[in-house]
């Protein structure tokens, strides 16, 4: 399956992303190599997922994570089987139920992954920052030894915003950040990231979207 | 499909300009060689995205003359996307770009086709009428002056403009040209993107005077006169293959396009000053975006073929 998975994202996302809407990637030299990683990105729309995985080589595709929300991402067989398999979620449990959501995603940097997180939690509104949600820090302060990098997105919440099916294409601009380590207490951790997303944002200088 | 023939002038021509690549590169190889801080870095960067370039082009000039359409199309699809990723917008402005983004289809179809009459007054006219109502049913009237504006001016820049270079391809060959639409096609680039580099290199080595230093403070005097004279000399030179041109009119020719190319950069540099950027993108490594590559050739497509339509067809 992890062969499936690469033809889909090198040989079908990837063309389309690039051919569609054009990927601008600022410090490619910073993306993690090897795992276990995590990446924390900013939340715009569902094609996020999809220009994280792409940037990666053939051989690495199957080692990213995304961690997804479950209900969403595994809401009938099909979708579930694509979102495991294809597009390679981690099923988070958002809503209780299981007594530690982030579970799973342990298992996955135990295992050596990459994982791809959106501390935002949902898409919000297109290209308005979300408060950050504290999973990440819980992760960093379980695992201190695991590398974070900050990855932020502008334009995929123009070209495919929540609520709309209709694609209008607009570049991509990707810019990854430094990577961050534990900093000794979640609050700290957040408001680094918090700052870095803001500095790559600057960077990129988007056009505002009134 | 590729019947590559040397007394073709067109491909004659394209053997030329892998040439001055290859010329170009060893130089730039030289004085890579020589330089330790690596300050040539951005030129070679330029030459090796010219190599791609030229490889596209060439290939979309040798193929059939539809795949030439198809590639101008495709540039003007990259150009318009570029150019609504780096103006303000809103975000009821969405469906509207949608429907722009249609209008190139439909204008390549027109230049395929070759109905001049639509080709010549669908943007101007009946987009420019339509858009602006598409807008309306959306019911954001705050900032919908300057949506309709950049909207509209976008389009004529990208897509009805560039649409003229594919057009070229339309005009028969005659007894005096035998090369057709094709030759010039490549007689235009070959001018166009030649100026740039000429105006370029002429400034970088003798420029001191500049001309309109608030909007673009790296092009002088020496430049654009240097790149007009050079530009007219190679008009003149290839007009005999390409064109139906004789020497006055390959001369006149050479000059407009250069003049014409310099008021096409500028053009672009004021709004690039204006929204606060250096590049509209990075898609070409040294150059980059496809907007900074085709800024002169906004005008001088357009200026070209009603030229040659007026004088020859």
């Amino acid at each position: 399956m992890a062969l499936a998975r690469q033809i889909f994202y090198v040989f079908l996302i990837k063309p389309l992303l690039v051919l569609m809407l054009g990927l601008n990637v600022r410090h490619m030299d910073r993306l993690p190599e090897r795992g276990p990683h995590v990446i924390a990105a900013n939340h715009n729309s569902h094609l996020d997922a999809m220009v994280l995985v792409s940037l990666f080589r053939w051989s690495d595709i199957p080692k990213i994570k995304l961690a997804a929300a479950k209900d969403y991402f595994c809401r009938n067989a099909f979708m579930t089987w694509f979102s495991l398999n294809i597009l390679g979620i981690i099923p988070i449990e958002r809503h209780g139920g299981a007594d530690n959501p982030l579970a799973p995603v342990f298992q996955a940097l135990d295992k050596g992954h990459i994982v791809v997180i959106f501390p935002e939690g949902s898409r919000g509104e297109p290209e308005q920052r979300q408060p950050l949600k504290y999973g990440v820090a819980k992760l960093l302060e379980a695992m201190p030894e695991i590398g974070l990098t900050p990855v932020f997105m502008h334009g995929l919440g123009k070209s495919l915003p929540r609520g709309e099916a209709l694609l209008v294409p607009f570049v991509c601009e990707i810019n990854i950040g430094e990577m961050l380590r534990w900093a000794g207490d979640r609050k700290r951790l957040i408001t680094k990231l918090d700052e870095s997303f803001s500095s790559l944002d600057q960077e990129i200088a988007p056009k505002p979207w009134n | 499909m590729f019947n590559f023939t040397l007394s073709n002038p067109v491909h004659a021509c394209i053997a030329g300009i892998f040439g001055v690549l290859i010329l170009a590169s060893a130089i730039v190889f030289c004085m890579h060689k020589g330089d330790k801080e690596g300050k040539h870095k951005e030129l070679t960067a330029r030459v090796k995205s010219w190599w791609f370039m030229i490889a596209i082009f060439s290939t979309a000039m040798l193929t059939t003359p539809m795949v030439s359409i198809y590639f101008f199309a495709f540039l003007s699809f990259l150009a318009f996307k570029e150019y609504i990723s780096v103006i303000p917008l809103r975000r009821a402005d969405r469906r509207l770009l949608f429907w722009a983004y249609l209008t190139i289809p439909v204008q390549y179809f027109f230049v395929a086709d070759n109905w001049y009459g639509m080709f010549i007054v669908f943007i101007p006219v009946w987009v420019f009428f339509l858009m602006p109502f598409r807008l309306i049913l959306a019911q954001q009237m705050e900032g919908f002056l300057s949506s309709v504006a950049t909207i509209s001016w976008g389009l004529m820049i990208t897509v009805f403009a560039v649409s003229h270079a594919a057009m070229l391809m339309q005009f028969p060959a005659l007894a005096e040209s035998p090369a057709g639409g094709a030759g010039l096609v490549l007689f235009l680039m070959v001018l166009n993107q030649g100026n740039d580099v000429a105006q370029y290199v002429w400034g970088k080595f003798l420029g001191k005077h500049k001309i309109l230093p608030l909007v673009s403070p790296k092009k002088t005097w020496e430049g654009f006169l240097g790149g007009m004279v050079t530009t007219a000399l190679i008009a003149v030179v290839l007009a005999p293959f390409l064109t139906p041109f004789n020497m006055g009119f390959a001369l006149l020719a050479g000059v407009g396009i250069a003049a014409a190319g310099f008021i096409g950069d500028v053009t672009f540099s004021a709004l690039k000053r204006d929204i606060g950027i250096k590049d509209t993108g990075a898609l070409i490594p040294g150059h980059g975006g496809i907007l900074d590559r085709i800024d002169s050739l906004s005008l001088t497509a357009p200026l070209f073929f009603h030229f040659v339509r007026y004088f020859y067809y």
